[in-house]
């Protein structure tokens, strides 16, 4: 039942030997040691396990690895380029929208996802996007206040 | 912000910001070893059942099965008292929760665990554990719990009555009594007395990082766990204990925390771990599921309360009596205790009697929860405080004012007030815009409430070493949950006078520093930060010595301000004295370890209006202002984030949290799916207003910040609907079916 699955992450070529009915975010922490994907619940409902698929945020517990293989998977880990942090990392560090930091990853790629297909979203829009990632540590506002931050940055840069 | 301080009361840029940005903060379930192998607990399908015989045979065959446990494995010992960090406890019992012995007590009580060479193996082979239960009647309320023939959890409890053991059986472990003046007294001296019953459900601290625990039992003999704690030494000392071993032959790495709020103190999982990896001879990682955190980890009791208030016409309270029966769950141990301490915590009363009852029901053994025990007493307290201002037509804030307490007051458990901030967050409300912005439309109301909560002291220790490029790395034993790291390196900074910056922070292990207590309490800020300032004072005084030496006079002549040095004219900074440690004697480490007294408590306040949906019972929050003494912001945004935090938590358990449990004890709704914490969708922002009034004990006067911030908002948004809806609600969580059938009650 393991077969040869090949993955794009972060703009690499991986090939994993699983069930390709496995979760992605196990594949993600445990075969390719990319831990910066948290678990949360294993259902759907936290999203702290969010990545990018083919820019599109997805719940990775939720998603077999099979349905991952041939598209862009973006984790935190591949968000950064060139040792530059993301617009979107960078907000969340100035706007301090963190206190215990394990929801960040899934926030920071469901904002990038966000951004990426409405650049300026509205509070509306913004609040819509988020909701559903759960914060426990910080409620929503400094969160809200970080994805304004990235926007308002992404439409002056 | 006070211009005497530099550093204090800015908001730098915290230190662990890039690494929790990227992905590369390591958590507990991050850690990979050589040869991991991963465990998985067997949990009890039954809230209460004896163990007739449990038969691991068939695990301990299955292919990829490392090891297999249960209770039996523990170190045989005799029963002995133990106190922990949470108060005297057999060790029996310490023991039972992590794995059961005799009888499970409630549904999710593990019973047995399994190392395999991956999770879904373990997880397969627990299910092979043949386990014979005899199921028992169970109880799951406070007040079912109480009732002569109640099903009896634990046959060898015996009740503690006003601090005298007795020979009393039953599921009552303890009654207590706080007494100031006479009750009876007091209420003849009322023009009017209101007394009311209310209940609030069982809630979850609701954390996202779930417990892990990742244990080597090492051929030295010593046992190395890494794991998501609020408290390093806790974990050391109990694991220990658990596994009749010395303190010293365990050291506790701390992995970044994903979120704690008191349910993070006890320990499930190291031990266990530790356990399976001395059997198969491999480093153990478990992971609890989602389930299980919900099921088998903390949450905070429900509870029972009677509270009674007398007051004059002239809105002056003549006397208080309070009853409150808190669930513990499966072992003693609610969290009554603070909840009786805090009830009346924030009014000066002469008359006084409070009566506390610790009561073992078939649920989960309770934890604390962010000013554990205080939010269910003053949704009670502030809701009978609200109807008297009604009915003696008193402005909510006024009579409070009227009643608050301030230095000297002395609370019915004992001790007397220092300076608090009690009046000063209630002016704060009452002058703040929001009181006096007009609410208008139908089904809207404005409610307010107050709140207390302590800050312990406790133990901690902190290492600061000088380095030669004129920065100080700052260890410390207290794990980060919210931003301590840099709110304990900028009290350092301070007294150095260097930017925030140049203090570098880091949590250790057990074995890298002293002994340190957990963070919670609202302590770490407090505490943790009071020993940095030491520290650094210590440094300070070094430094002193070799600007002496290099300029050929006594330390006691140098002076320091603001990180330069001088004496006699001559002058350096900090930096060109640190280049040249090696030839002034060298390396420079300030060291403190402290044990503070003089602990200030934190007042807390909530303004919020609220829409009810009449057609739905629905509760909208539509605005909402949370005020808090933090005696002295040291990270003003970090204050601010707690005071947020710590409101959408109270939000929930008041509109939304609850334990849906069957008549046989199974939690209906133990996902996230169904257990339903608030999302960006349910909130609007929250305001927040700091007020500081200097704990004048604490060298920066700092207050902790944690958990006042969560006691007001049950309360405040019952009050709301009381003014958008015309009824009291006096259970949480006023859901929309709760508040719906109040008002189809109503007269």
């Amino acid at each position: 039942m393991r077969t040869k699955i090949t993955l794009l992450v972060n703009g690499a070529r991986r090939e994993v030997q699983t069930d390709p009915e496995r979760p992605l975010l196990e594949v993600l922490r445990e075969d390719l040691q990319l831990t910066g994907t948290k678990y949360g619940c294993g259902e759907g409902q936290c999203r702290a396990c969010t990545v990018l698929l083919d820019g599109k945020a997805v719940t990775s517990c939720m998603t077999p690895v099979r349905t991952a293989a041939g598209k862009q998977i973006t984790t935190i880990e591949g968000l950064a380029q060139n040792g530059k942090l993301h617009r979107v990392q960078e907000a969340f560090q100035e706007a301090e929208a963190m206190q215990c930091g394990y929801c960040v990853p899934g926030m920071v790629l469901t904002t990038a996802g966000l951004l990426k297909n409405t650049p300026r979203p509205t509070e509306a829009q913004i609040v819509a996007a988020l909701n559903g990632n759960l914060c426990r540590c910080c409620g929503y506002p400094s969160i809200v206040a970080a994805v304004r931050l990235a926007a308002r940055e992404q439409s002056n840069g | 912000m006070s211009s005497q301080f530099q550093v204090v009361g800015t908001r730098p840029v915290r230190h662990d910001g890039a690494d929790k940005v990227t992905g590369r903060a390591l958590y507990g379930a991050d850690i990979q070893l050589a040869g991991l192998i991963h465990g998985f607990v067997l949990r009890s399908p039954h809230a209460h059942a004896r163990i007739k015989r449990i038969d691991t045979s068939k695990a301990e065959a299955f292919p990829g099965v490392k090891a297999v446990i249960t209770a039996a494995d523990f170190p045989v010992t005799p029963d002995r008292i133990v106190d922990l960090g949470e108060g005297d406890t057999p060790l029996s019992y310490v023991r039972g929760n992590m794995l059961a012995s005799g009888k499970v007590l409630y549904k999710g009580h593990a019973v047995a665990a399994v190392a395999a060479t991956n999770v879904h193996i373990a997880e397969e082979a627990a299910s092979l554990i043949e386990v014979e239960y005899e199921p028992l009647p169970c109880v799951l309320t406070a007040p079912d719990a109480m009732k002569d023939g109640a099903p009896i959890l634990h046959d060898d409890l015996r009740m503690k009555e006003l601090g005298e053991a007795t020979d009393k059986p039953g599921n009552v472990a303890e009654h207590f009594r706080h007494v100031k003046g006479a009750v009876e007294d007091g209420f003849q001296l009322a023009d009017k007395i209101i007394e009311r019953e209310f209940s609030t459900a069982t809630v979850h601290q609701g954390y996202i990082e779930p417990h892990n625990a990742t244990a080597l039992w090492n051929n030295d003999g010593r046992v190395l766990v890494w794991c998501s704690t609020q408290g390093s030494f806790v974990v050391r000392d109990v694991t220990a204990c658990v596994l009749d071993l010395p303190v010293s032959q365990v050291k506790v790495t701390p992995m970044e925390i994903g979120g704690g709020f008191g349910g993070k103190i006890p320990v499930y999982l190291e031990p266990v771990a530790a356990l399976l990896s001395k059997k198969s001879g491999r480093p153990v990682k478990i992971v609890m599921p989602r389930q299980a955190v919900l099921e088998a980890t903390g949450p905070t009791p429900g509870s029972s309360i009677k509270v009674k208030i007398g007051a004059t016409k002239d809105g002056r309270f003549t006397a208080a009596q309070a009853t409150l029966a808190y669930e513990a769950g499966a072992y003693p141990g609610s969290m009554v205790g603070p909840g009786a301490m805090c009830v009346f915590a924030a009014y000066d009363i002469d008359h006084i009697t409070i009566d506390g009852y610790d009561v073992c029901v078939n649920k989960p053994s309770t934890a604390a929860y962010r000013a554990p025990g205080a939010s269910n007493a003053a949704f009670a307290t502030e809701s009978v405080v609200d109807e008297l201002a009604e009915t003696l037509g008193i402005d909510p804030i006024e009579l409070r004012l009227r009643n608050a307490a301030k230095e000297g007051t002395r609370r019915a458990d004992g001790p007397k007030y220092r300076k608090i901030g009690c009046v000063e967050v209630l002016e704060a409300m009452k002058n703040h815009p929001h009181y006096k912005a007009p609410l208008e439309g139908p089904n809207r109301g404005r409610g307010v409430a107050v709140g207390f909560w302590f800050n312990v002291g406790l133990p901690s220790s902190v290492n600061i070493a000088v380095n030669a490029d004129g920065t100080v790395n700052l260890v410390e034993g207290s794990t980060d949950i919210g931003g301590t790291r840099t709110s304990i390196a900028m009290q350092a900074a301070e007294v150095l006078g260097l930017p925030a910056e140049s203090v570098l922070p880091s949590v250790v292990d057990t074995d890298s520093i002293g002994f340190t207590a957990v963070t919670g309490g609202s302590r770490t800020t407090f505490a943790t930060g009071w020993a940095a300032h030491d520290a650094a004072q210590d440094v300070v005084r070094q430094i002193k010595e070799r600007a002496a030496a290099l300029w050929e006079t006594t330390a006691d002549k140098v002076k320091h301000s603001r990180g330069v040095y001088s004496c006699n004219g001559k002058s350096a900074t900090f930096a060109e004295l640190a280049a040249k440690l090696g030839e002034t004697g060298g390396p420079v480490v300030g060291r403190a370890a402290i044990n503070p007294r003089g602990v200030g408590g934190s007042f807390s306040g909530v303004i919020t209006d609220v829409e009810v949906d009449p057609d739905t019972g629905k509760t909208t929050i539509l605005r909402f202002t949370s005020f808090q003494d933090a005696g002295r912001a040291i990270h003003p945004s970090y204050v601010e984030g707690q005071m947020q935090g710590g409101s959408v938590q109270g939000i929930g358990w008041a509109l939304n949290e609850e334990y849906y449990m069957s008549a046989d004890g199974v939690m209906q709704n133990s996902s996230l799916l169904d257990y339903r914490m608030p999302t960006s969708l349910d909130l609007p922002m929250i305001d927040t207003h700091i007020v500081e009034v200097p704990n004048p004990a604490h060298p920066f006067g700092v207050r902790g910040v944690g958990e006042a911030n969560i006691v007001p908002p049950p309360a405040a948004i019952a009050n709301a609907i009381y003014r958008a809806a015309g009824v009291r609600m006096r259970r949480l969580p006023m859901n929309p079916p709760a508040v719906m059938e109040a008002v189809w009650r109503k007269p």
